[in-house]
């Protein structure tokens, strides 16, 4: 007689991942957009067919490409792309952090500040003058309008304004990279790159 | 010249006396990070990647200026090792503006590497970001402050193999620049041949071709094995020395 304890539907199982009971529950996954170009995000969608398999094990609780307004509680993973520009960028973070279980640096901008941390070393005044004043239009001033953020003095990279527990650089990240975090991620297993995997980039 | 015997990773290892441990380690498969070494040029033990452990010194030692003698005790890695390696690597990266995804090197350049290989995933010190200037005024080649490492490869290829001495430091620390002649623009150089060894032995992006883009720039260091077998054997096997 077969044991009937075991589960008795085939258990999903992704390449070097743990096998994970069809019935548990899934695990709770965002993604969210900073001060990037919205690379990663292309790179995670370029998982093509394992995004199939990702629903099968994650639900997508938060992200640019899913209408929903404010960054739920509970998370399990968030991937995090993009460095810190602004005031809303460090609110959002900070929210992330305190709602997620594990928070990832997912990309360039979000581990080292990368491309929009270029302006540093211009002051930021210079770079309002340059882009805004002297040229056409209407500068705007940023939090005290209302409309727009507050630039930050610096951008930063996000382990700078909040604690990261996961570094997955590249620019963008490959959807190889992406996949070998995530499979780990959402079975619970640390993440362990190759140093082919982990280039700046 | 009289041989030494000495203990690499608790094992007994001969080498002849005067010789680097970086040469040594390296003949016996020890893989050591370096960058500011290269085959061929003097050693200046500037960027301290290749720090070692010797028994009965308190202090990390590089092993490219470190002669083997009689009874070394040397330990090549460790958990302390990797610490510095790694630290070292972050300083490197926060000091000017190291920013891969849009440098001429991106995907060839040494520093990317060393950091990928050592397990640096991300920087703990803040970035300094420099304001410091290119100089595109050579009409072949330019020079990319942001991304200089000051290892002085190019120092040393211009005075040892070219013999123009073209390159030096100029200030101390992180104020350190390199200078062309007395500090004018390269374009304006008196002394410079316009060779391009100091661009091909350049470990980063920050001595390049002029007009390269994004991950264009691919360095080519045989060149050195080919002048120095020249000088030195009298062999002059340029397609050999290229597929090696």
């Amino acid at each position: 007689m077969p044991n009937r304890i075991e589960p008795i539907h085939p258990e999903p199982t992704l390449p070097g991942a743990k096998v994970v009971i069809s019935n548990a529950p899934k695990v709770r996954l965002a993604t969210v957009w900073l001060g990037g170009c919205s690379g990663c995000h292309m790179s995670f969608l370029d998982l093509d067919e394992k995004l199939l398999d990702l629903a099968e094990l994650a639900d997508l609780v938060y992200s640019p490409i899913a209408d929903i307004k404010e960054f739920p509680h509970n998370v399990d993973v968030a991937l995090v792309e993009g460095a810190i520009c602004n005031n809303d960028h460090l609110e959002l973070a900070r929210q992330v952090r305190e709602r997620s279980k594990i928070v990832v640096s997912f990309g360039d901008c979000a581990v080292t500040g990368n491309v929009p941390s270029l302006r540093n070393a211009l002051g930021l005044d210079d770079v309002l003058t340059n882009v805004y004043h002297e040229g056409p239009g209407k500068a705007p001033h940023g939090s005290a309008d209302h409309v727009m953020p507050q630039l930050l003095p610096k951008v930063l990279p996000l382990h700078q304004v909040v604690q990261v527990d996961v570094f997955l650089p590249g620019c963008p990240p490959s959807p190889e990279r992406i996949w070998a975090a995530v499979s780990s991620l959402i079975v619970g297993d640390a993440v362990i790159l190759e140093p082919a995997m982990r280039t700046f980039g | 010249m009289a041989v030494v015997t000495l203990t690499i990773n608790d094992e007994l290892v001969s080498a002849q006396e005067g010789q680097t441990l970086l040469s040594v380690l390296r003949e016996h498969g020890i893989q050591l990070p370096t960058l500011c070494h290269l085959d061929g040029l003097s050693e200046r033990g500037g960027c301290r990647l290749c720090l070692v452990e010797i028994a009965g010194n308190n202090k990390l030692q590089p092993a490219c200026v470190t002669p083997a003698v009689e009874g070394l005790v040397v330990r090549t890695h460790s958990d302390r090792l990797v610490k510095y390696r790694k630290m070292i690597l972050e300083l490197l990266f926060s000091e000017r503006n190291h920013v891969c995804a849009v440098c001429v090197m991106n995907g060839n350049c040494e520093l990317q590497w060393e950091a990928a290989k050592v397990g640096m995933d991300h920087v703990r010190y803040d970035y300094l970001n420099p304001s410091l200037p290119v100089d595109a005024s050579h009409e072949r080649f330019t020079l990319d402050h942001n991304r200089c490492i000051l290892c002085t490869r190019c120092v040393r290829v211009c005075d040892e193999i070219e013999g123009a001495h073209v390159w030096d430091l100029m200030g101390r620390g992180a104020n350190s620049m390199m200078i062309a002649d007395l500090n004018r623009p390269w374009g304006e150089s008196q002394s410079c041949t316009s060779c391009g060894k100091c661009v091909q032995v350049c470990p980063t992006g920050a001595l390049a071709q002029r007009g390269s883009s994004v991950a264009e720039m691919e360095k080519q260091h045989d060149f050195l094995r080919w002048i120095l077998d020249g000088r030195e054997k009298n062999v002059w096997e340029y397609t050999d020395a290229k597929s090696n």
